[in-house]
């Protein structure tokens, strides 16, 4: 068994911000990733939805570079997956909310943009787009949980990323906060960022401009939400992913 | 959010370490109990045995109990101390996720090591001036050398503290375990490096052993100023093979940081 970085990519010319082929990924005694190939376009939302413990968080942790893969390669922004390059341009918000909980949100913030090279406005601007400059003076741990979660998207948001992988960031909140979270996610995309978003609700889909979809390690489909309801004539894509996956993935 | 997309900045250079450094000073400054007992502690515990050697019969060949055991005592504590406190602060990132977020950054895993190694080196200082000025000034403890150097040597042995709690904290999956590596790396360490027993007294095997941890330096070089009016060549190498010991402990932290897991 041989743990290794995805093996160098072959050139592409495509514009695609994410390029995943035939990925395998391997944890322990069993595969969790059974060969997906995918593309995400940029400057767009693609939402990477399916059941808990597909292994959306495995393919995003592939895009960012952190998880050790068997086979197949991904290029991130026409690069291979964790160049160095690529780590200034990338922002990463994991599933639970990673910041420091004994330094104040402004100083989270602060640093994260440090370590970017960011300025003191970016850092302003960032607190001020996940809505918590009231909050900024406080600790870490005097958050709630939603506020975690934007405090930890701050972070990501400070350096200006051309690509933002974002782990169910909207899972915990409250509908308004999550709408108005989703509303800015938007305004990202019209700016030209790309944003691959995972979550394991479907009322979610609506938002994306694409839809990935996983089950059990692999890719079921990828298409619009109009085409998911089209291909399996139901309106609710709840249930159109249901059905889906009792008709089976179409090639 | 209206600069889409990334911005062109200037070239990274030590803003990373230094902000590394900056926000674990900070992060240790807000937690104003642990910033008090890594200043206290060593200094109470000084007093104790002060206290405990106090009606002791001395021993008229050589130099009082006290300022024997006090002065190696002085090497001992920072190291085991500041083990322990970097071995846990890092852990916690680990398992707090930030890690594994900071590996997907511009931070360099040396910029990580470092910031961690000069932000508790600080504390570790503040430490041992702390020891130092109680035990000279207040417990009457004697050296034939200048308590500078003292100083010194116990604050490069706790940054060897410090290196080698980053070390031990990439085998550690839990703050549990991190706790463990204390017995385990800074016991044998204490048993054998003099206190105890003079290391040249010890079983030739021991000695070997004991040849080979940092902390018998660190309290050879304390006993050269505790008997020598002036700074030993000794005293030199021996603070020498201390640092070393710092740096390479520090260098193998940062390769244990893997920025990609299974």
């Amino acid at each position: 068994m041989t743990h290794r970085p995805a093996a160098p990519s072959p050139p592409a010319a495509s514009d695609s911000a994410v390029e995943v082929r035939d990925l395998v990924v391997r944890r322990g005694k069993r595969d969790v990733l059974h060969g997906i190939s995918l593309t995400v376009p940029r400057g767009s939302i693609t939402g990477l939805l399916g059941p808990s413990g597909c292994g959306k968080t495995t393919l995003m942790r592939c895009v960012v570079g952190t998880q050790l893969v068997r086979s197949g390669w991904v290029r991130v922004l026409g690069l291979d997956a964790g160049s160095r390059e690529l780590r200034r341009r990338i922002g990463y918000v994991t599933q639970a909310p990673s910041i420091y909980p004994d330094i104040s949100v402004h100083d989270n913030v602060a640093y994260f943009g440090a370590l970017s090279g960011c300025s003191r406005d970016d850092v302003a601007e960032a607190i001020e787009a996940v809505g918590l400059r009231e909050h900024a003076r406080q600790r870490g741990d005097e958050l709630s949980g939603g506020q975690r979660t934007r405090a930890s998207l701050a972070c990501a948001l400070v350096a200006g990323p051309d690509l933002l992988v974002l782990d169910e960031p909207t899972v915990g909140l409250d509908p308004v906060l999550r709408v108005e979270l989703w509303k800015r996610f938007r305004e990202l995309a019209a700016a030209g960022a790309t944003l691959l978003v995972s979550s394991h609700v479907m009322d979610e889909a609506e938002y994306c401009d694409r839809l990935l979809l996983m089950r059990e390690g692999r890719l079921l489909a990828q298409l619009s939400p109009d085409e998911l309801r089209a291909r399996t004539g139901e309106d609710n894509l709840e249930r159109a992913f249901l059905t889906l996956i009792t008709t089976g993935p179409r090639s | 959010m209206t600069t889409w997309p990334a911005r062109t900045r200037p070239t990274v250079t030590l803003r990373p370490y230094a902000a590394t450094t900056a926000r674990i000073l900070r992060q240790l400054r807000n937690d104003h109990r642990t910033v008090g007992m890594i200043l206290v502690v060593p200094a109470v515990l000084m007093s104790l045995l002060y206290f405990i050697y106090a009606e002791a019969p001395a021993d008229p060949r050589g130099p009082a109990l006290f300022d024997r055991v006090g002065i190696s005592m002085l090497g001992i504590l920072p190291f085991l101390v500041m083990f322990l406190v970097t071995a846990i602060a890092m852990q916690r990132e680990r398992s707090s996720g930030t890690l594994e977020r900071l590996l997907t950054t511009p931070l360099s895993k040396l910029d990580l090591i470092g910031g961690y190694g000069t932000a508790f080196s600080v504390a570790a200082a503040g430490q041992a001036v702390v020891a130092c000025l109680v035990s000279f000034g207040l417990l009457d403890l004697q050296a034939a050398g200048n308590p500078g150097w003292v100083v010194l040597i116990a604050v490069v042995d706790a940054i060897c503290g410090v290196a080698l709690g980053l070390l031990a904290s990439a085998f550690a999956r839990t703050e549990f375990q991190a706790v463990q590596f204390m017995p385990l790396v800074v016991g044998p360490q204490i048993f054998l490096c003099g206190l105890l027993v003079p290391r040249d007294q010890l079983p030739r095997w021991l000695e070997i052993i004991s040849n080979v941890l940092p902390l018998s330096y660190a309290v050879d070089a304390l006993e050269q100023v505790s008997t020598h009016a002036e700074p030993t060549g000794r005293m030199a190498r021996d603070l020498l093979i201390v640092a070393a010991f710092a740096i390479v402990a520090l260098v193998l932290g940062a390769a244990t940081l893997r920025r990609r897991s299974a």
